[in-house]
């Protein structure tokens, strides 16, 4: 399953400065696995020391965010589009 | 640890932030530079304002114009900042609600009335911050994701400062605050979806090259924009005698401004300016969105989003950034976080203006409502001096109220008429 991935600025100085990247797996939790192989230390800025999502990031895949689907687990079609955004915005 | 910032600004004159001395990250202390940024690096926490304050003087302060910039030696702002061209906003009326106060059993009530705002928002307090950020970074566009108020309020500002702006909206807020936030001349966009689509949007759009040369207040001027809201704790305070309110019901949209008055009255104690005694903060939520709440309610310390449902659009943030900071201040000041449904915060509007002649937007009655809610169920101390907070104008919301506020008749222009209409 390829999808692409949509890196926030903070992000960027571990893709080389590209702003969407493609990744493969059929889950949230596969696809971040394949980002951090292809981008070292990428998934330790997006996921805590436990393994889980970081409480200060939203990942959506598609239109969806990820914390009202499956969490790492939500299911990852083929083409999708997965961002990872900074939760501290808006209000 | 340093940070290269990624302003725009490239002509030569020195970036001015008066008693500012560098962001830090509210989560884990990263250090950085001042500059266009919001997040941190490290862990994605929110970055705040840290200062270098000099001595700050009560009477310097006093000495100061009638408006939030006589707090500007407490604020990341130029020291000259009340000569540029800005809204002036602040320094709004704080009522002592004697009549409110004795229908809720308390003795000692205030509205912070802040729909006496230029804009009629408490939003003209962290747009007018912003606007100085964005000068200093060199922005010619002022943006932000919006849930009616801000838009208006960037709209404005944007206008009076010279800037061009580009505000977004979800597209069904309610007419009177659209047309308000268009008519500045600003471009407005509606946008097809919740509050919290509208906000990832905007984040999606400074990240992309169309976007990357704004300043979006809410985004990537946080920071600056968000110490706005300690000028209410400022004024509350000094307007209360130099004395910090027992207690205070605060809205909660992002969780944002609940936060900031926080750090403005630790502030005010760590300046000597205010006596140092507790005081307990509460937050107020509609039941339609009240992911803050319920974390309360069932004792975490992580928020989990909601799909927002309710007359309060104004706080209709079903993922709010600040949320865990909230649940933080709730507890650690003694208070609590509630909420009320929508016929409560209706029935609370009419309150108010039955009561005290101020005529609250949604979100005021989502405050005066759990206000109500605590003093009923005795979770207030009725001897303490309390402060409920009224950040917007009632003629933005009329449609909240249009079903019960109308003429009790319409008559003729003659005696008669009038008898016959109200003779019992």
């Amino acid at each position: 399953m390829s999808v692409s991935v949509r890196i926030p600025t903070i992000l960027r100085t571990y893709t080389n400065g590209a702003a969407e990247v493609s990744a493969e797996g059929g889950t949230l939790r596969e696809v971040l696995r394949k980002l951090d192989a292809d981008y070292p230390g990428i998934g330790g800025r997006i996921l805590d020391e436990t393994g889980k999502i970081r409480r200060f990031v939203n990942v959506y895949v598609g239109e969806e965010d990820v914390r009202f689907a499956d969490g790492l687990d939500t299911a990852t079609p083929d083409g999708v589009q997965i961002s990872v955004i900074p939760a501290v915005a808006g209000g | 640890m340093a940070h290269t910032s990624t302003a725009v600004n490239t002509s030569a004159h020195t970036i001015e932030f008066g008693p500012a001395a560098g962001l830090s990250c509210r989560e884990c202390g990263a250090r950085y530079d001042l500059g266009p940024i919001f997040a941190c690096s490290e862990c994605f926490g929110p970055l705040e304002v840290a200062y270098d304050f000099g001595e700050v003087r009560r009477e310097d302060i006093e000495s100061g114009p009638a408006n939030i910039w006589r707090y500007r030696s407490l604020l990341p702002v130029p020291a000259d900042v009340a000569d540029k061209p800005n809204l002036q906003p602040g320094w709004t009326k704080l009522v002592k609600a004697d009549r409110l106060a004795a229908e809720l059993g308390l003795r000692s009530l205030y509205v912070k009335d802040d729909s006496g705002n230029p804009t009629h928002s408490f939003k003209d307090r962290v747009v007018a911050i912003a606007v100085e950020a964005a000068r200093n970074f060199g922005f010619h566009t002022l943006s932000c994701s919006s849930t009616g108020n801000l838009a208006g309020a960037v709209g404005a500002a944007a206008a009076r400062a010279g800037l061009d702006s580009c505000v977004f909206i979800p597209a069904d807020l309610e007419a009177a605050k659209v047309t308000m936030a268009a008519a500045y001349g600003g471009r407005l966009v509606g946008i097809d979806g919740t509050y919290d689509e509208v906000n990832r949007f905007c984040s999606e759009l400074m990240g992309d090259e169309l976007g990357e040369k704004w300043g979006f207040v809410n985004v990537n001027l946080r920071p600056y924009y968000a110490e706005g809201s300690k000028t209410l704790a400022y004024e509350i305070a000094e307007q209360l005698g130099w004395r910090l309110p027992d207690q205070i019901v605060i809205p909660i949209a992002s969780g944002s401004q609940l936060t900031k008055i926080d750090k403005g009255f630790r502030e005010l104690i760590k300046l000597g300016l205010v006596e140092d005694r507790p005081y307990r903060i509460f937050g107020a939520q509609a039941e339609g969105c009240a992911p803050v709440s319920r974390a309360f309610k069932a004792g975490h310390d992580v928020v989990q989003p909601v799909r927002p449902d309710t007359i309060a659009k104004s706080l209709a943030i079903g993922n709010p950034a600040d949320g865990p900071y909230v649940l933080d201040i709730a507890r650690r000041t003694g208070g609590a976080v509630e909420d009320v449904t929508d016929e409560e915060i209706v029935d609370a509007i009419r309150l108010l203006a039955r009561t005290e002649g101020v005529f609250a937007e949604t979100a005021g009655g989502v405050t005066v409502g759990v206000l109500r809610k605590l003093a009923r169920e005795g979770r207030l101390d009725p001897d303490a001096t309390t402060v409920v907070l009224n950040t917007g104008d009632g003629l933005k919301t009329l449609d909240a109220v249009a079903g019960y506020a109308r003429p009790a008749a319409v008559i003729r222009p003659s005696l008669d008429a009038f008898r016959t209409a109200f003779a019992n």
